[in-house]
């Protein structure tokens, strides 16, 4: 029998380790400074696409792999997963983008002007053809977090929100926080923003490719819809920008031009935790397990991830992410 | 060896280190492709607080030079600004000057540029200016103190090449003992292979790699045509002509 863990973190990787381990009968305490998942964790900030195929466009295979076990382990811890897929466009001289993005990623249909209409019939007639990823799908980020919360507390986790020192294992979640023990840790500048207007309605994100200002738009229900995001070589994690909000507006405005009226609900930023190579790490550590590095890819690999830290606290498997283990056995 | 303000370089490639898939593959083209210089854009990353840094560093253990820019500057004040915050973080007078005049080409604006070039060569920069092949424009850089020139193939990011090929050749006729740089525009390694032939000293670029499928290998793809423009520039080609030319008289035929 596992004895007790501490999880660090109440962001996408600390609660989905700690599902993960309380799932499999271990007494978990997640310690996070804020009482609920909150603003102080960049998963508050995301997109929640599950788009694996689209991502492997720039990221190494393991996203595209591990990526797909995120909807169904999603939609098993009782979160709504909407499985319409993503849809991939581009403005008319950027068209050549879309035989780009086709070539380099798989699990796509190429949608004719028609077949486009059909699937979103508010964006008949503006686009000639597009992308569609069919096996993709999406979740609203900050209600799936606090599933997660309230699945623990039922569970009886303990949630504790004071840094006294834990004893026993514990699985540091924190993020870009981690920076004091992970040098090679960076962060990725994220900014987005969230729009409100009945007039458009859309059923799956939507990526608009454009070769300085790539935009995606989540439809996030009820006339709400989330743009995201910038993606710069920065730490800051405040201080959203005049030019990334131009740009963003302005991708959504090309879209479809009935975002100029649309209402301005919100402006967010943050930084995402990245290694060297964008992809996630498990180390070990001592009593302490590192699972950081998530990236853009948090709610896409934090299910994978969790699984892979249960398997090693319960089963001491190795998980193919490990890249250090100074272990006690 | 080519030199840029007295500091000698054996490679004539230069590459940009944005828009990489993540800094690991950026690591791996600059490895592949030996390029000796590094640009590296400060205006957006650079934060309330230093907040890039950490790639900033990453960059910097690349073991090559680091040239900043100031990349994403709408005019000169910005330039400087941005100029003076690289001196200071990088310890070098290098400065790569942009001062984008046209948001949509990012097109350089000349006049900013110039007024840019002349406060920051006052101030002991080294001026490497991001300028059109204009031949006018590129006298002024040079009487405000610029010593190297880099002139653009093609806008920004489009990959279309060479696009005006007797500019080009004017400006590096007019100004034979300047280190140009053709920076800008360029998608494949032919085109960087016909500005070396060209007689041009080294090329820039970032998009045609940071984008390719393969970006490493894509930079030594780049590396080996540049290798190979420089030596046809310096074996002397051969000039063409409108007919064959038989290299052993044509026995019984009428010479023309």
């Amino acid at each position: 029998m596992t004895g007790p863990v501490t999880v660090t973190g109440a962001g996408v990787a600390g609660l989905c380790v700690a599902t993960e381990l309380a799932a499999r009968g271990v007494s978990v305490t997640l310690r996070d400074r804020a009482a609920r998942p909150g603003p102080h964790g960049c998963s508050w900030w995301a997109g929640g696409m599950l788009a694996p195929f689209c991502e492997g466009e720039t990221a190494e295979e393991p996203v595209v792999r591990l990526g797909r076990e995120a909807a169904g382990w999603w939609a098993r811890q009782g979160v709504p997963v909407i499985r319409n897929g993503t849809l991939v466009l581009a403005l008319g001289r950027d068209r050549h983008e879309i035989t780009r993005f086709a070539r380099r990623t798989t699990g796509h249909r190429a949608l004719d002007r028609d077949a486009l209409a059909r699937l979103e019939p508010d964006l008949a007639g503006r686009f000639d053809g597009a992308l569609h990823f069919p096996d993709e799908a999406h979740i609203t980020p900050r209600a799936a977090l606090a599933t997660l919360h309230d699945r623990l507390v039922d569970q009886g986790a303990t949630l504790d929100a004071s840094p006294a020192a834990p004893s026993g294992i514990t699985v540091d979640c924190r993020g870009l926080e981690a920076r004091d023990t992970l040098p090679d840790l960076r962060g990725v500048k994220g900014e987005m923003i969230v729009l409100h207007t009945p007039e458009v309605t859309l059923h799956r994100p939507v990526r608009l490719l454009h070769p300085r200002f790539p935009l995606y738009i989540v439809p996030r229900g009820d006339g709400v819809f989330m743009l995201g995001a910038t993606q710069i070589e920065s730490g800051e994690r405040g201080r959203p920008t005049v030019r990334s909000v131009l740009e963003l507006l302005t991708a959504a405005y090309a879209l479809h031009p009935a975002f100029a009226e649309a209402a301005v609900l919100e402006i967010g930023t943050d930084a995402r935790p990245a290694f060297p190579d964008n992809l996630p790490r498990i180390r070990r550590r001592g009593a302490t397990i590192h699972v950081n590095g998530l990236f853009r890819h948090g709610f896409l690999l934090a299910p994978a991830l969790a699984r892979m830290t249960a398997d090693l606290i319960c089963d001491n498997k190795n998980p193919e992410v490990m890249d250090e283990d100074h272990g006690e056995r | 060896m080519v030199a840029f303000y007295g500091t000698e370089l054996s490679s004539r490639l230069m590459l940009g280190t944005a828009q990489y898939p993540s800094p690991a593959v950026l690591a791996e083209a600059f490895r592949r492709s030996g390029a000796g210089i590094a640009t590296l854009s400060l205006r957006r990353e650079a934060g309330g607080d230093q907040a890039g840094a950490d790639f900033w560093a990453l960059v910097r253990d690349l073991g090559v030079r680091v040239l900043p820019n100031t990349a994403g500057c709408h005019s000169a004040r910005e330039a400087v600004t941005t100029a003076q915050m690289a001196r200071e973080l990088f310890g070098t007078p290098w400065i790569k000057l942009e001062v984008i005049g046209h948001a949509d080409t990012l097109q350089p604006d000349p006049f900013a540029l110039v007024e840019a070039a002349r406060i920051l060569t006052d101030d002991g920069f080294q001026v490497f200016p991001y300028t059109t092949e204009d031949v006018v424009l590129a006298d002024r850089l040079l009487a405000a103190g610029c010593e190297v020139l880099m002139p653009w193939g093609a806008p920004i990011g489009t990959g279309l090449g060479l696009t005006n090929i007797y500019g080009l050749r004017t400006l590096r006729a007019q100004f034979p003992d300047v280190p140009m740089v053709v920076d800008a525009g360029l998608g494949l390694p032919s085109q960087a292979a016909m500005a070396m032939e060209m007689g041009f000293d080294a090329v820039l670029l970032n998009t045609a790699v940071a984008r390719a499928g393969d970006p490493a290998a894509m930079a030594e793809g780049f590396a080996k045509a540049v290798a190979a423009g420089r030596l046809a520039h310096e074996a002397d080609p051969m000039e063409p002509r409108d007919m064959a030319a038989p290299s052993t008289p044509v026995i019984g035929r009428a010479f023309l």
